[in-house]
């Protein structure tokens, strides 16, 4: 669908009575403010499974209906029905965890979860193989460290994001504040979460439950994070709305605000594409939360809510222009922001590592390979994790690549970390090429219900054979980004990384080019729905290339757009093209 | 019995040795047994001698010169898989052949009060449960063992009591019965015989035996004695297939229904009666002879070191020792039999200890965690030849499974719910013989040895009779067929389906189909107990009937209302606890005392609306 909106066409927006929109709209309106009859699926025995309708009101909990797909032929012949489960998606913005709660999730994933637990590329906890009898003692768990999943999944302001490493300043500390409260702010307030999970009584009011959301919530998911330069880690040019923090000598500025990424897309739709966020202006950090209203609200009020697949905010804009998008938020805000400052990010990696901060404390980033907690042979991630989390005096942080930092270790614990890191074989989870510490896949099979082609299970596989090329090209310690995604709604930001990769049907991908080393740009499809083999040349001569005739400090992605591989990506409309 | 010391005339020397052998090993019960079953031998052969259309024979209608015996004979049976019923038609008929004025009950059908009128009584019972007589026949045996019962000092009787020497209570009704009856005055025609599952011979001579002693005119002429199981029907050419007689049904599926990770495997197996002219009703039971599986063969051939190809002697006919094992003898569970046997045989200490009357409890647990192949490797015996061995062996049975299927909805075909049996004994994995075969020797398009084994005491009721439906494991299999049956009929009736397994993700056997017969509302309600979840409300095991008592009220209501009750599945533990429930839900809902509830389901049971297929 190509068109372009007028700015006064409210044909598709909330304006529009309910049976003018689509059904998802109407679904939520009549939810009972997402009550649905969660409660009673709950209790139904002979179906471990919710009704179609409740799994999506479920999502605003948190809270996503799958099944084991690997399993699904298997059993339907044995006339038992999917093995369905559930992932709960925590919310914990900027992915700071005591290691109290992390003790929590530890028992939770052991308990409930298959023992292990899926850190994810906005910096929470995902647990996977949850049954439908196991999802109340989860979140009641969970409620017990003071942590829920409201609103994790679902169309309202997802898990806010934050750059890690906050302690190494006070600047990362004050970000990190206004993130949360970004995220208190922007969260649903419905009452549903705490009478279904936590049995509290329905307590009647004559006040509306959701004074922001009102009956049907956003048109879509709806993303912010806020990033500290020169660290891009959030990739905030991928949020709905991003805020850059601009700070001198003396402390916090405020914030370059930027709106409109996002980047979910769909094969042979060309009128779906990933777009980067624009940045239009300044606001004071007291001018934070205002901001998060006045541009939800816009997006709240003029998304589309006929057709999903258009109905996040980056078609908003691109529909009625951004400069009437920038007026209508001013509009709200009741002023003009700010003309955007000067920034510089260097890459959207992790610093991987120990690190000392200026407290004195310590702080070390690991690389877990696609985020994945468990006990593996040899690498007892789960039992390491826990044993330094019973120890541990500092927090958690789960970044934005899917990695981990154990952030503000005294000078007393550091040694003793470092003996259970060594225990439990966890000393190598750094010694990888630097291409495999910049890389990242999201979940998929047999986990994800909309995933073509593998991505977690397969990435580090596929690297190993990639790294046989490095090696012989010589670019072993090369930071290259790669990112795979399972389908095309790239949940591992694949289309912002120098080698991206989405899944098309077992075994096959699309290859994407050019993305820009910190963010800042699109890759391209260079290859469409190949194997291994065709990727493995493809990178083979590429790499070479690069290898042979890159610049001096030339990203992979750039040299690849130099070298007329692919032809730079400008704007998210020209990503298909 | 004492101690013969000289062959005896006509024996060659093996039979002699294999005589004083077994002599050895009998107790004083098993020697008297054993005299009458030579004796019934003896007279069916010497029968069998007479030509085939009888000139000999002096039929009592045609010849005036025999007087009728003035006294009545009846024939009770009490069954439930239909082997003494079987045997008591076969008793009834040759009963009739020589004239006997003869009636035939079913116990169930008996009215109590005609006891008292009876001359002669044949009862054939069988035993199950612990020691409990056949579901049917509960009435019966409340009556004769209560205070009600009659004096019955100028009653006749005798009993055939069958059994599993398997089982702990062996033969316990028929034992019961015999007691009680000399308890009450009557006189003992002929002694009581324990028939094994391989019953035929010896209640074969037990039936002659007794129309000997009730119909003297054959005793003095020798009269033929028709054949215990009568030559398929002349009239029809297709051949009917029976247990003696099985059909090879094709497999035409043989899936896993338990998922992965299941802590048990549980199987759907589809099979074809295409041009067998077999029928069956929901309710009623598949009888599958299976095979032995070849590596308990081998390890027992092994163990004796014999040859395949030895000959042994198999329903009179020379066979292959191999054939033998594979085909007709049970050489799996240990059996009291075979205990004696080699007891005798190895003379092992530690197996003769067992055989004394005083070590019953020892040896009912030996039995219990021994197979044959384990005695015969620790108590090993020299140069034993195939023959010897085999005598100590009894006849490979068929197996029964519950129809999981309705012919109205798949014409010539009958499904099962196979619940695998494996465990492990000293280390080594064991596999049940029939349930085993199914799994491992089953090949799709294979065939199977079958027959249909009627199931009167399991039937739906009228199309508009509520029925609720107990069931744990494969006891959902005539479930499955009932359902199917009210669906095909378009029944009225309201249906509840109380299920029970271990866990709900691997184990709810055809889920699939009961979510879709809810969704159809054929099927009205469901309730599921998966006993090894996590009880989400913090208590112990779910089981089936913790389910029925939460549902009490509209339980009760039902049976209020006319429905139906069915158990099936597990004997030992299900239908106890699930009875126990039920008493306790009539008690509570009715308001009544313990014994009037107990009355409320025995009432039940007469009316046929309360039926249990246990097993
Ligand atoms: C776990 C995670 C990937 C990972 O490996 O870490 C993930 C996993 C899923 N994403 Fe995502 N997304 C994750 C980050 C992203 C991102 C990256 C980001 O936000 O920085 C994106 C791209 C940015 C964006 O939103 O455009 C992303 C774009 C999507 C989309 C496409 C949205 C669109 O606008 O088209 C979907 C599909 C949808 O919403 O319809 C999706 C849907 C899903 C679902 C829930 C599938 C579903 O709807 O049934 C996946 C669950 C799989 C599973 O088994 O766990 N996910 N998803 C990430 C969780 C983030 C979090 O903690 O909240
Ligand atoms: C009327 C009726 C209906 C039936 N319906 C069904 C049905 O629908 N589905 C079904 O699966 N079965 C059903 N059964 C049971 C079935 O007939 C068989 O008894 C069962 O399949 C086992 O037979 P098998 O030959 O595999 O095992 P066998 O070789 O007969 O072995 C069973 C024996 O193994 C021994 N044993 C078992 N477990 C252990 C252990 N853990 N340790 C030591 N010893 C052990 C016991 O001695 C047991 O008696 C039914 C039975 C009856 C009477
Ligand atoms: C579930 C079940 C339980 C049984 N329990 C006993 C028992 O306790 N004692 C016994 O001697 N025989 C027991 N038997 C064996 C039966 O009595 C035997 O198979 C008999 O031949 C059945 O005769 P019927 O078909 O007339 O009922 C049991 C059989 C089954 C199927
Ligand atoms: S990218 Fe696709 S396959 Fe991967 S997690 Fe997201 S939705 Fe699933």
């Amino acid at each position: 669908m190509t068109m372009t909106l007028s700015s006064s066409d409210r044909s598709r927006d909330l304006s529009q009575p309910l049976e003018r929109l689509g059904p998802d709209e109407s679904l939520k309106a009549s939810s009972d403010q997402l009550r649905g009859s969660i409660a009673q699926g709950l209790l139904d025995r002979l179906t471990g499974a919710v009704s179609p309708d409740d799994t999506k009101l479920m999502k605003f909990h948190g809270i996503y209906q799958q099944d084991d797909r690997d399993l699904r032929d298997e059993r339907r012949r044995q006339k038992l029905e999917p093995a369905y489960q559930f992932m709960a998606r925590v919310r914990l913005p900027g992915g700071v965890c005591t290691p109290a709660q992390w003790l929590k999730m530890d028992e939770l994933a052991r308990a409930y979860g298959q023992e292990t637990l899926r850190l994810t590329t906005r910096q929470t906890f995902q647990f996977h193989w949850l049954l439908k009898h196991d999802l109340k003692a989860t979140i009641q768990g969970l409620h017990e460290v003071l942590l829920d999943t409201i609103s994790a999944c679902g169309d309202d302001a997802r898990g806010v994001m934050c750059s890690v490493n906050p302690h190494l300043s006070a600047l990362h500390a004050e970000v990190y504040a206004l993130s949360k409260q970004a995220s208190d702010y922007a969260i649903p307030r419905m009452r549903a979460y705490h009478e279904i999970w936590y049995g509290q009584e329905r307590v009647a009011s004559s006040e509306p439950e959701e004074p922001f959301y009102g009956s049907t919530y956003m048109p879509r998911k709806f993303k912010i994070g806020f990033a500290i330069p020169p660290v891009n880690d959030i990739d905030v040019y991928a949020q709905d709305l991003g805020f850059i923090a601009i700070a001198d000598e003396t402390g916090l500025q405020g914030f370059n605000v930027a709106i409109g990424g996002g980047l979910g897309r769909t094969d042979q739709a060309p009128a779906t594409y990933p777009r980067l966020a624009d940045v239009i202006g300044f606001v004071k950090p007291d001018d934070v939360l205002a901001v998060c209203n006045a541009v939800m609200a816009v997006q709240r009020d003029y998304g589309d809510r006929k057709e999903r697949s258009h109905a996040r905010f980056k078609y908003t804009i691109d529909d009625r222009g951004l400069d009437w998008i920038k007026a209508e938020i001013e509009r709200r805000l009741g002023f003009e922001l700010d003309a955007a400052r000067a920034y510089d990010f260097v890459s959207n990696g992790d610093a991987i590592g120990w690190r000392t901060g200026d407290d004195g404390r310590h702080h070390l980033t690991l690389f877990i390979e696609n985020g994945r907690i468990a006990n593996l042979p040899g690498r007892a991630l789960m039992d390491g994790f826990r044993d330094i989390a019973k120890i541990h005096d500092g927090t958690f942080r789960l970044t934005p690549n899917q990695n981990l930092t154990i952030a503000q270790i005294s000078d007393e614990k550091r040694p003793e970390i470092e003996r259970l890191l060594e225990k439990h074989g966890l000393c190598g989870l750094n010694r990888q090429s630097a291409l495999r510490l910049n890389s990242m896949a999201c979940v998929a099979l047999p986990t994800c219900s909309l995933a073509m082609a593998e991505s977690e299970r397969y990435l580090p596989s596929l690297l190993t054979r990639i790294e046989m090329l490095l090696d012989r090209h010589h670019l072993t310690s090369e930071p290259i980004t790669i990112r795979m995604s399972g389908c095309p709604n790239g949940c591992s930001r694949p289309y912002i990384a120098e080698i991206g990769l989405s899944g098309r049907a077992p075994g096959k991908y699309n290859l994407y080019l050019g993305g820009g080393f910190h963010g800042q740009r699109l890759n391209r499809m260079y290859l469409e729905n190949v194997g291994e083999e065709a990727i493995l040349a493809a990178l083979d001569t590429t790499l070479g290339h690069y290898a042979r005739e890159r610049l001096e400090a030339e990203p992979f992605g750039d040299f690849v757009i130099r070298a007329g591989y692919v032809k730079e990506v400008k704007t998210g409309k020209d990503f298909n093209n | 019995m004492s101690d013969t010391e000289h062959r005896g005339s006509g024996l060659n020397e093996t039979q002699w040795q294999q005589l004083k052998t077994l002599t050895a090993s009998l107790n004083p019960a098993q020697t008297t047994w054993v005299s009458g079953f030579f004796a019934g031998l003896d007279y069916a052969a010497r029968a069998d001698l007479l030509p085939e259309n009888g000139t000999a024979v002096t039929s009592p209608i045609s010849d005036p010169a025999n007087v009728p015996s003035t006294r009545t004979l009846t024939v009770l049976y009490g069954t439930e898989t239909g082997n003494s019923a079987a045997l008591a038609t076969t008793l009834t008929k040759q009963a009739e052949a020589c004239g006997l004025r003869v009636t035939m009950h079913d116990m169930a059908a008996y009215k109590y009060r005609q006891l008292k009128n009876e001359q002669d009584l044949v009862v054939i019972a069988s035993t199950y449960g612990e020691g409990d007589p056949p579901q049917s026949a509960a009435g019966f045996f409340e009556f004769i063992e209560g205070h009600k019962a009659p004096k019955l000092p100028d009653l006749r009787f005798a009993v055939l009591a069958l059994g599993d020497s398997t089982y702990e209570y062996y033969c316990e009704a028929g034992k019961r019965l015999d007691r009680r009856l000399e308890e009450l005055g009557a006189h003992r025609l002929k002694p009581r015989v324990d028939c094994d599952v391989d019953y035929d011979e010896p209640a074969a001579a037990w039936i002659a035996d007794i129309l000997t002693s009730l119909d003297s005119r054959r005793t003095q002429t020798g009269a033929a004695i028709t054949p215990v199981h009568p030559a398929p029907s002349a009239q029809t050419d297709t051949p009917v297939f029976d247990k003696r007689n099985p059909f090879a049904a094709t497999i035409i599926e043989n899936i896993v229904l338990t998922g992965r990770g299941s802590s048990k495997e549980t199987r759907h197996v589809e099979l074809s009666l295409e041009d067998s002219g077999l029928t069956y009703e929901p309710g009623d039971a598949l009888g599958f002879m299976p095979g032995n599986d070849p590596a308990s063969i081998e390890a027992v051939l092994a163990a004796l070191d014999l040859t395949p190809s030895a000959l042994v002697k198999i329903k009179g006919e020379p066979t292959p020792l191999g054939e033998a094992l594979r085909s007709y003898l049970e050489i799996t569970t240990l059996t009291p039999r075979f205990l004696d046997h080699w007891a005798g045989i190895s003379d092992a200490d530690a197996l003769v200890r067992l055989t004394q009357p005083d070590h019953a409890d020892e040896r009912a647990s030996f039995i219990r965690s021994h197979h044959i192949i384990d005695v015969i490797r620790h108590f090993p015996v020299n140069k034993i030849d195939a023959e010897t061995f085999v005598t100590g062996l009894r006849p490979l049975q068929p197996r029964l499974y519950s129809i999981a299927s309705s012919l109205a909805v798949s014409p010539d075909e009958a499904h099962l719910t196979v619940a695998t049996v494996r465990y492990d004994l000293h280390g080594e994995l064991r596999q049940g013989v029939a349930s085993g075969h199914l799994a491992t020797r089953a090949e799709l398009d294979g065939q199977l040895l079958v027959y249909i084994q009627k199931n009167p005491h399991f039937r739906l009721p009228a199309d508009d009779v509520p029925i609720i439906m107990i069931g744990a494991g494969t006891g959902i299999a005539p479930y499955r067929a009932f359902m199917q049956e009210r669906e095909a009929r378009g029944s009225s009736g309201q249906s509840w389906l109380f299920f029970g397994e271990r866990n709900f993700r691997t184990d709810f056997l055809y889920q699939t189909e009961w979510q879709s017969l809810i969704k159809d509302e054929i099927l009205t309600r469901m309730d599921v107990a998966f006993s090894r979840d996590r009880n989400t409300d913090g208590g112990g095991k779910v089981y089936v009937q913790h389910r029925l008592k939460e549902r009490s009220r509209d339980l009760f209501a039902w049976l209020e209302e006319g429905a139906h009750l069915y158990v099936c599945g597990d004997a030992a533990r299900l239908a106890p606890d699930v009875h126990l429930a039920l008493a306790a839900i009539v008690a509570e809902e009715g308001g009544l005392g313990a014994a009037a509830a107990e009355d409320y389901l025995q009432r039940l049971q007469r009316d046929r609306r309360y039926q249990r297929d246990v097993y």
